[in-house]
């Protein structure tokens, strides 16, 4: 609970044997995918962003090892609330890189029917719950999901995502503090990347860290090296585990760092600190889990260079497909308001389509 | 089988008979379960479900908004109660922003079914802070049901369609007439439709339109002005959003004129949409112009309470302005 971080794998790559979570060399490698797809999604997708092509995107590089450690500690029939920053969550649950441009491109085939803005994904038979841009609103959200897990006398455990900036929101507080009151399966992920925006952390709380605060509601904090995928999965299961057995929700601070803007419309060499970002590139959650996996003789070059092939190769795929599709129909734009159309939309709907007899 | 039930008491009733007949249903809020609400709204209902479906929760209206919203995405009912419908504002962001929008932002995928029940409405002697009625705060908000029942039996049917309907519903209880008046309830649960207006007086010469409380002060305005030949048709709106258009412009054009009662204040309040949607949709048949008989434009007063509020003699005097026109 104090500023102690939780560290599994060091920097070089050597791992604290204790601590060394027991993982198969397949799953092992599944953690090494994970990640390394989530940064080449982002890559593409901050290029298509300037090139013009995405109207908006935003990167998760650097930060990866946070919610993929933690979502790897999760059972399907567990519910992920996301926060903007987390994808991989979902494609570790088998959404597709395709499904994911659809939503990008806000196409036809999009889930979400081209409802929200790129990397706003919704994936409901995959038990990642809708990503809304109101920051912490899915706290509070993800507590409730948890009581009915209970309430429904599953072993279920609901987990919420969020940012360091978004801890100073009432919502933040509101959810902590119910969860501890109804000691529910709830786990709390913060993906402490020192900035809101360009807003550092030392301007949103005089707390000695994020996990600290976890005391005052009554329920367990950790604070965990958030580039280290072994050290982030090392606590969510602890905390999953916990959960599972009745006794309470976490509070998980993973420590790391957002290497890329904000989103594509900021731009952080206006406030980031060169040497900082120098310092963190040399932490880089990817290439350490490379490391550890070198020196436990898993590593296969062979096949990490086949995976960055075969992934790029999809997302090149999936960007041509996604631009190949139409807008969403025009009807769709008073669909989902309610179960059904109410007269005044289907005459809202009915004028737009006498002004834009072009638009299918 | 029925029996005579006042409005809260209806609403109680409309709870249990549901609950019994359906575990998914959960209450929550503040003072909910032990002391039954501080309008008695949930009496006895934490002694017959237990403490898991009736929840006191700890004083936070983001929370227990929010923790509805994840409830019911986990496919239990909701149904909230924010203690005064002027406390909401804490979780004004979960309303509009969250459940409001999570079947549309989700493509259909996510759609949390809570009925939110607030009291509403002055006339208590409640200030500033138990008085208001905001309404127009969640008409305004796309994908938001808004009900306002007027009587026991529309209480108990309307609230019971509305934890029923798949859509979230605001459903605002008129706490001035909580105990104003009883009538026949009906034992066994049934429904009054959602988005369906009623006539709740007949009459040739205006359209007298109302909601809530409202609907008591529009009535006795009606029976006065029949006293001095005017027939006065009062509709009770029941549903503002989806509003029953039809049986609204079928009054309108019958009687060419029409005043609206609320107790919001006036500019931009329901009232505006019920005139606009006249002139847009029945403009040859006006005779007149539309009346709004509302509160003012001012925070909700303590001492001139009964000045502030829509009375009879307020709404007697837009009638005759509109007939005599
Ligand atoms: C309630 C609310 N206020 C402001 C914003 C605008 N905004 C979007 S992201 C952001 C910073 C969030 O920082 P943090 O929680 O640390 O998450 P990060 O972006 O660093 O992952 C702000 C201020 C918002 N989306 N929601
Ligand atoms: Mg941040």
């Amino acid at each position: 609970m104090s500023g102690k971080l939780l560290q599994v794998v060091r920097e070089d790559g050597q791992v604290e044997k204790a601590l060394e979570p027991r993982l198969s060399d397949a799953q092992l490698k599944e953690l090494y995918k994970h990640m390394l797809q989530v940064r080449l999604v982002d890559e593409r997708g901050m290029l298509l962003q300037r090139q013009g092509r995405l109207g908006f995107y935003i990167s998760a590089e650097g930060q990866e090892a946070v919610h993929v450690g933690a979502g790897y500690a999760l059972e399907p029939e567990d519910w992920y609330y996301p926060h903007y920053r987390d994808p991989g969550v979902g494609m570790m649950r088998g959404v597709t890189i395709q499904e994911m441009f659809h939503q990008l491109y806000g196409n036809r085939a999009d889930a979400t029917h081209g409802k929200q803005m790129p990397n706003h994904y919704s994936w409901k038979d995959r038990n990642v719950v809708s990503v809304s841009s109101p920051l912490s609103t899915q706290i509070p959200q993800a507590v409730g999901t948890a009581y009915a897990m209970k309430y429904r006398g599953q072993r279920h455990v609901a987990m919420a995502s969020f940012g360091d900036g978004s801890t100073s929101e009432g919502d933040f507080h509101v959810g902590l503090n119910f969860a501890a009151v109804w000691k529910l399966p709830c786990i709390f992920l913060c993906n402490n990347n020192q900035w809101a925006i360009s807003v550092p952390l030392s301007k949103q709380t005089a707390s000695e860290s994020i996990a600290i605060k976890a005391l005052a509601y009554g329920m367990e904090g950790v604070r965990v090296d958030g580039n280290d995928v072994l050290a982030v999965y090392r606590a969510s299961k602890e905390a999953v585990d916990r959960a599972r057995r009745g006794e309470g929700p976490t509070l998980i601070e993973a420590v790391t760092y957002r290497m890329s803007s904000h989103s594509s419309s900021d731009d952080a060499t206006r406030y980031t600190p060169k040497e900082e970002l120098e310092a963190w590139k040399r932490k880089d959650p990817i290439l350490r889990f490379e490391r550890y996996l070198r020196n436990k003789g898993v590593w296969d070059q062979a096949w990490a260079d086949q995976l960055r092939e075969q992934t790029n190769a999809q997302v090149a795929q999936a960007i041509q497909l996604a631009e190949s599709q139409p807008k969403p129909k025009l009807g769709s734009i008073v669909d989902d308001v309610f179960a059904e159309r109410t007269p005044q939309l289907e005459e809202q709907l009915a004028d737009l389509q006498r002004t834009h007899p072009e638009v299918e | 089988m029925s029996r005579e039930l006042t409005v809260v008491q209806a609403v109680t009733d409309a709870l249990r008979t549901e609950m019994r007949g359906d575990d998914s249903i959960i209450l929550l809020g503040e003072d909910v379960g032990l002391n039954g609400g501080v309008f008695r709204a949930t009496d006895g209902l934490q002694k017959e479900f237990g403490e898991a479906r009736v929840i006191d929760t700890p004083l936070a209206e983001a929370g227990i908004i929010g923790t509805a919203i994840g409830m019911s995405l986990y496919g239990l009912k909701a149904v909230p109660e924010i203690q005064f419908l002027d406390f909401i504002y804490p979780a004004f962001d979960q309303i509009v922003n969250e459940l409001a929008k999570f079947r549309y932002r989700s493509g259909g995928q996510y759609a949390p079914n809570v009925t939110i029940r607030a009291p509403y409405g002055g006339g208590i002697k409640g200030g500033h802070y138990h008085s208001q009625s905001t309404e127009a705060y969640f008409a305004h908000t796309a994908g938001l049901k808004v009900v306002v029942p007027s009587n026991p039996y529309d209480t108990k049917g309307l609230l019971i369609a509305s934890i029923r309907d798949p859509d979230p519903v605001m459903f605002l209880e008129p706490k001035r007439i909580y105990r104003a008046m009883k009538g026949e309830v009906p034992e066994e649960a049934y429904t009054v439709p959602i988005g369906k207006a009623a006539v709740a007086k007949e009459g040739d010469d205006v359209t007298v339109v109302a909601y809530g409380s409202m609907l008591h002060v529009a009535l006795q305005a009606a029976m006065k002005a029949e006293e001095q030949g005017v027939s006065a048709e009062v509709l009770d709106l029941r549903t503002l959003v989806p509003l029953d258009e039809d049986t609204f412009l079928q009054s309108v054009k019958k009687t060419g004129r029409l005043v609206v009662v609320h107790e919001a204040q006036r500019t931009a309040g329901f009232g505006a949409e019920l005139v606009a949607l006249a002139a847009e949709k029945a403009i040859e048949h006006i005779e007149a112009p539309m009346l709004r008989v509302t509160g003012l434009d001012t925070p909700f007063p303590y001492a001139l309470e009964n000045q502030y509020l829509p009375d009879v003699p307020r709404v007697l005097d837009a009638i005759q302005r509109t007939v005599s026109y």
